[in-house]
């Protein structure tokens, strides 16, 4: 479904994210955890195409959505060279040729592009556009995946009824839980083959984030929706993932499997407890 | 004060009303926008009236029939057009930079004026006004007048149609309210504000086709509409509908007044300076700011 390879992302001349390799397969809940400041929400932005990546691949359902011919070329190889051509060609689709790859690099497919190829980004703090009405915050989602032109309403309301009774009201009026949910089903509703969802408890009094893991792991189960979430709130890593990647200073220092998410002192190794 | 004086001066207020709110619609939707002040939006401006001037004199001596209407639509379209070959050449890379854009589109402004003159001269053949006259007492206006307030309130009422009742609407609210999400749910945020700049665009076409009867066009008119329509979104703030309504309303009242008391332009036009000075002193986020804090507090006491 997603595989992360290399990916470097730096701010101006600052390096924040280096070699950073992750691959999610189809229908897990991947965690990536780690402190405050580490990188999880440059990473998770990086891979939506939100912040553009220095060096390294993202490769969505099989199409690379960076552009590696873009990338520095400095002490690349020359057999990689051969592939980065190969690849561009290829992340362009049919018709184009190593000519067009020689005239000049592929552009990254942007955000826009990877939300309608299929990603569905639940930012921190929700971001949900305050002054639309619930409903218009949903019908935003519906381009999400424009393979599938059939929005998920009765689903997303469904797992969250507040928002079919909340419809006409500004979102910007709901509560910090609401608006997460919102957020949720307004990705959720264009039907995205992966969700990314940048530290979902963040801000959330402990009763709805319990809510909000137990529906995500249903949307997951239910709608086989993959999940790749950033989070440093251990209960809801221990209920959410089937797997996670541990990050500190900026890169992938661990894996952790099953028996490592139940033990509290290997997770808390690499959270700010 | 008679019954025709207060006719009389409704009228007034209403042209000047009709006039604010058709000057600025096309700067405000841009502001509003891309947060840029587009100080060349006069010659904006000037090129629908001088397209509309032009193909109207050489549509009339074909003898086509219906020549203004069609000239009309004509400086519409070379207006938009216009703003498509600058919004990517020059306007797309100015976005959020408010004070880079004033520079740079004043440039814009100098070159326009000066291109004009050298094309078109120092004026050209002003288009009669079409429509007979409405008379009252000793007061005669021409109907036209009242058309305009037509077309500024159909405007009004058309964007308020756009930008909350359809899809393309809500998408450029999502823009304008959180860019970055509004990309992550899908939304080609450049083509929003290229297709947003282009409708700013024709709306400043609109209003020189509009006008281009009612004034002689010469390649220093655009000033006359960008310093009317620059105070009107100052004071208006940051919300093109409700701002443009409210600001043109508050602004055309002593601008009437004062005109029509003193039988000068010039005093109107200080009047509306004087309170659109005191507004900002009193609200520094125009009308729309306000009207934000009201909702806000009104939000607040629901809590």
């Amino acid at each position: 479904m997603l595989t992360v390879e290399n990916l470097a992302v730096s701010y101006g001349n600052t390096p924040v994210l280096r070699d950073i390799n992750i691959t999610v397969e189809e229908g897990e809940i991947v965690g990536i955890v780690g402190k405050n400041g580490v990188g999880k929400t440059t990473l998770i932005k990086a891979i939506m195409g939100l912040l553009e990546a220095d060096g390294g691949t993202v490769r969505f359902r099989g199409e690379t959505v960076t552009n590696p011919s873009g990338h520095r070329f400095e002490g690349t190889p020359v057999e990689s060279l051969a592939d980065t051509v190969e690849q561009s060609a290829s992340a362009r689709g049919p018709g184009s040729g190593v000519l067009d790859t020689l005239v000049g690099p592929a552009p990254d497919v942007p955000a826009n592009g990877r939300a309608t190829r299929g990603m569905g980004y639940i930012p921190q703090g929700r971001d949900v556009f305050p002054e639309l009405s619930v409903e218009e915050n949903l019908r935003m989602g519906e381009t999400i995946n424009a393979a599938d032109d059939d929005p998920l309403y009765d689903v997303v309301y469904d797992y969250f009824p507040i928002l079919e009774e909340r419809a006409t009201q500004d979102a910007g009026t709901l509560s910090g839980g609401q608006q997460q949910m919102l957020a949720i089903g307004r990705a959720l509703v264009g039907n995205p083959d992966l969700l990314l969802l940048d530290e979902p408890s963040e801000g959330i009094q402990p009763s709805i984030v319990q809510q909000i893991t137990e529906d995500l792991t249903r949307i997951n189960d239910e709608l086989g929706i993959t999940i790749l979430f950033v989070e440093q709130n251990l209960q809801v890593i221990q209920n959410l993932a089937t797997r996670c990647y541990a990050i500190d200073k900026g890169t992938i220092v661990d894996e952790l499997g099953p028996a490592d998410l139940d033990s509290r002192e290997t997770l808390a190794e690499y959270l700010a407890v | 004060m008679g019954p025709y004086e207060l006719l009389s001066l409704f009228f007034q207020f209403l042209d000047s009303f009709a006039f604010l709110v058709l000057a600025t619609v096309g700067l405000a939707i841009i502001f509003g926008m891309m947060g840029v002040i587009n100080l060349a939006h006069g010659e904006f401006i000037l090129v629908g009236a001088y397209a509309t001037t032009l193909s109207f004199h050489s549509l009339a001596d074909l003898g086509v029939p219906l020549a203004l209407p069609i000239a009309m639509v004509v400086g519409v379209l070379v207006t938009m057009v216009f703003g498509l070959v600058l919004e990517v050449t020059v306007m797309r890379r100015l976005y959020g930079r408010l004070l880079d854009s004033m520079v740079a589109t004043w440039a814009i402004s100098l070159i326009m004026i000066q291109l004009l003159r050298i094309q078109f001269g120092n004026s050209i053949d002003n288009i009669a006004i079409p429509g007979g006259n409405v008379s009252f007492g000793p007061y005669t206006n021409p109907y036209y007048e009242l058309f305009l307030v037509g077309a500024a309130i159909a405007v009004l009422i058309g964007l308020y149609w756009l930008f909350t009742r359809t899809d393309f609407g809500m998408r450029a609210r999502a823009t304008i309210q959180d860019k970055e999400t509004a990309r992550s749910m899908g939304v080609d945020t450049d083509r929003m504000y290229m297709t947003t700049f282009v409708i700013g665009s024709g709306l400043a076409g609109l209003t020189g086709a509009l006008y281009a009867p009612m004034q002689s066009m010469s390649p220093e008119a655009g000033t006359g509409f960008l310093v009317e329509a620059f105070v009107t979104v100052v004071v208006g703030g940051t919300s093109v509908i409700v701002g443009t309504l409210l600001a043109s309303g508050l602004l055309g009242l002593p601008k009437a007044g004062f005109e029509y008391a003193f039988n000068s332009q010039l005093i109107g036009q200080v009047a509306m300076l004087v309170v659109a000075i005191v507004a900002i002193r009193l609200m520094p986020s125009g009308i729309t700011g306000l009207v934000e804090s009201w909702r806000q507090s009104r939000r607040e006491s629901n809590d």
